[in-house]
């Protein structure tokens, strides 16, 4: 008998979603339209039929292709790469992209990540959090003239700050941070991050200028290790342990 | 820079991190309220000791013995995590190791707390007359 491609991998799709295929999820998602309804906010419910090994995202698209095309979120990647569908979900930052439906049904709340301003429902304006970026000189600054061939670094040299290295930019841990929150000039853990990944890299030598920046009253003392970035991370960098590196570092500069 | 919006969500269901954060500023903010009214009540020694046995005896009332239970607690709770902050200061290596770190600085809290309850709760009790 034959059988045919389509029938097998239908088969083998329908066996990973599990015996019972769909599964009912209701979406609890926090609006915002200040041209259609003002500064007030508000909640919407969908009721739909997911896939229990579908992401959170593939559920927020179900709701804007198919139930309210008006629902304004903000994806690029789909993969948990491009970082740019951080939402609260529950309660916690996470990527919509991670996230999969089975861990979430029956019911899930989703919201705008906090601290920012929000200009439509799930959609944020990112500026503050890159204004915070940018104030970390986030790139390499070596001023020893070109070398004749690349800057050779060693296999420990690259560990060293290895981890800082796999950010993403997705503003999941600055906007999980009840400082930034309260306090509009914290630089917040991502830049610190940011700040990590080159402080700690033996190419540069913008160590000090950064330090100093980090040194400010905005900078890296504003941290009081709540742990809620590294928690919140979906690249699962230890950002506390790095911002508590850098005040280290800056402490012992001074002495 | 645009002006953030101040809205209500949800909870932000954080890390053990978020609550021991916010239990150390409230922790903070009693026991400074405390200190200035023991200012205020030992100042009165300047005014002969009448005048400060009748202010102190306040501290006598069952409410005000309860009141000390709980600033013994914040002090406990407040030394307890610093001591945790400082570690995580000095040794960021230690961070990695956050949650039994914090469930030890708990358990030493709890620890503490079951005798000076069992003292100071039992002199509310007598106060009450329910002892």
């Amino acid at each position: 008998m034959a059988t045919d491609v389509g029938d097998v991998l239908e088969t083998s799709d329908r066996r990973r979603a599990g015996a019972s295929g769909k599964v009912t999820l209701t979406l609890r998602i926090r609006r915002y339209n200040p041209e259609l309804r003002g500064e007030e906010s508000w909640w919407d419910e969908f009721t739909i039929q997911a896939d229990p090994n579908d992401r959170l995202l593939d559920a927020l698209h179900e709701v804007k292709w198919h139930h309210d095309g008006t629902l304004a979120l903000r994806r690029s990647c789909a993969h948990g790469i491009c970082g740019s569908d951080a939402v609260m979900v529950n309660g916690r930052n996470r990527l919509a992209c991670k996230v999969l439906v089975r861990d979430i049904a029956p019911k899930a709340t989703v919201e705008p990540i906090r601290g920012l301003p929000v200009l439509k429902d799930l959609i944020v304006d990112m500026e503050p959090f890159f204004e915070g970026y940018r104030s970390v000189l986030p790139y390499l600054i070596n001023d020893e003239g070109e070398p004749d061939r690349e800057r050779l670094q060693s296999p420990e040299e690259r560990q060293r700050y290895d981890d800082t290295t796999k950010c993403i930019l997705c503003a999941c841990c600055t906007t999980s941070c009840p400082i930034f929150w309260g306090d509009e000039g914290y630089v917040g853990p991502a830049a610190i991050v940011q700040a990590h990944r080159f402080i700690f890299d033996s190419r540069d030598r913008g160590a000090r200028e950064r330090l100093q920046i980090l040194a400010d009253k905005t900078g890296v003392f504003r941290c009081r290790t709540t742990f809620n970035c590294t928690d919140a991370c979906p690249r699962g960098i230890e950002v506390t342990k790095a911002i508590q590196e850098v005040k280290r570092e800056i402490l012992l500069d001074r002495f | 820079m645009a002006k953030r919006r101040a809205d209500v969500g949800t909870l932000y269901r954080g890390s053990p991190g978020q609550w021991s954060w916010l239990a150390h500023r409230v922790t903070g903010v009693a026991i400074i309220l405390f200190l200035f009214v023991h200012v205020v009540d030992t100042a009165v020694v300047g005014w002969g000791p009448e005048a400060y046995e009748r202010v102190s005896s306040v501290y006598h009332n069952w409410f005000v013995l309860l009141l000390e239970l709980g600033l013994v607690a914040a002090v406990l709770f407040h030394a307890l995590n610093g001591l945790k902050i400082m570690v995580f200061d000095f040794w960021p290596s230690t961070v990695r190791h956050m949650r039994p770190i914090s469930a030890a600085t708990t358990l030493v809290f709890v620890l503490a707390m079951v005798p000076i309850v069992w003292i100071m709760g039992g002199s509310v009790l007598e106060k009450l007359g329910w002892l």
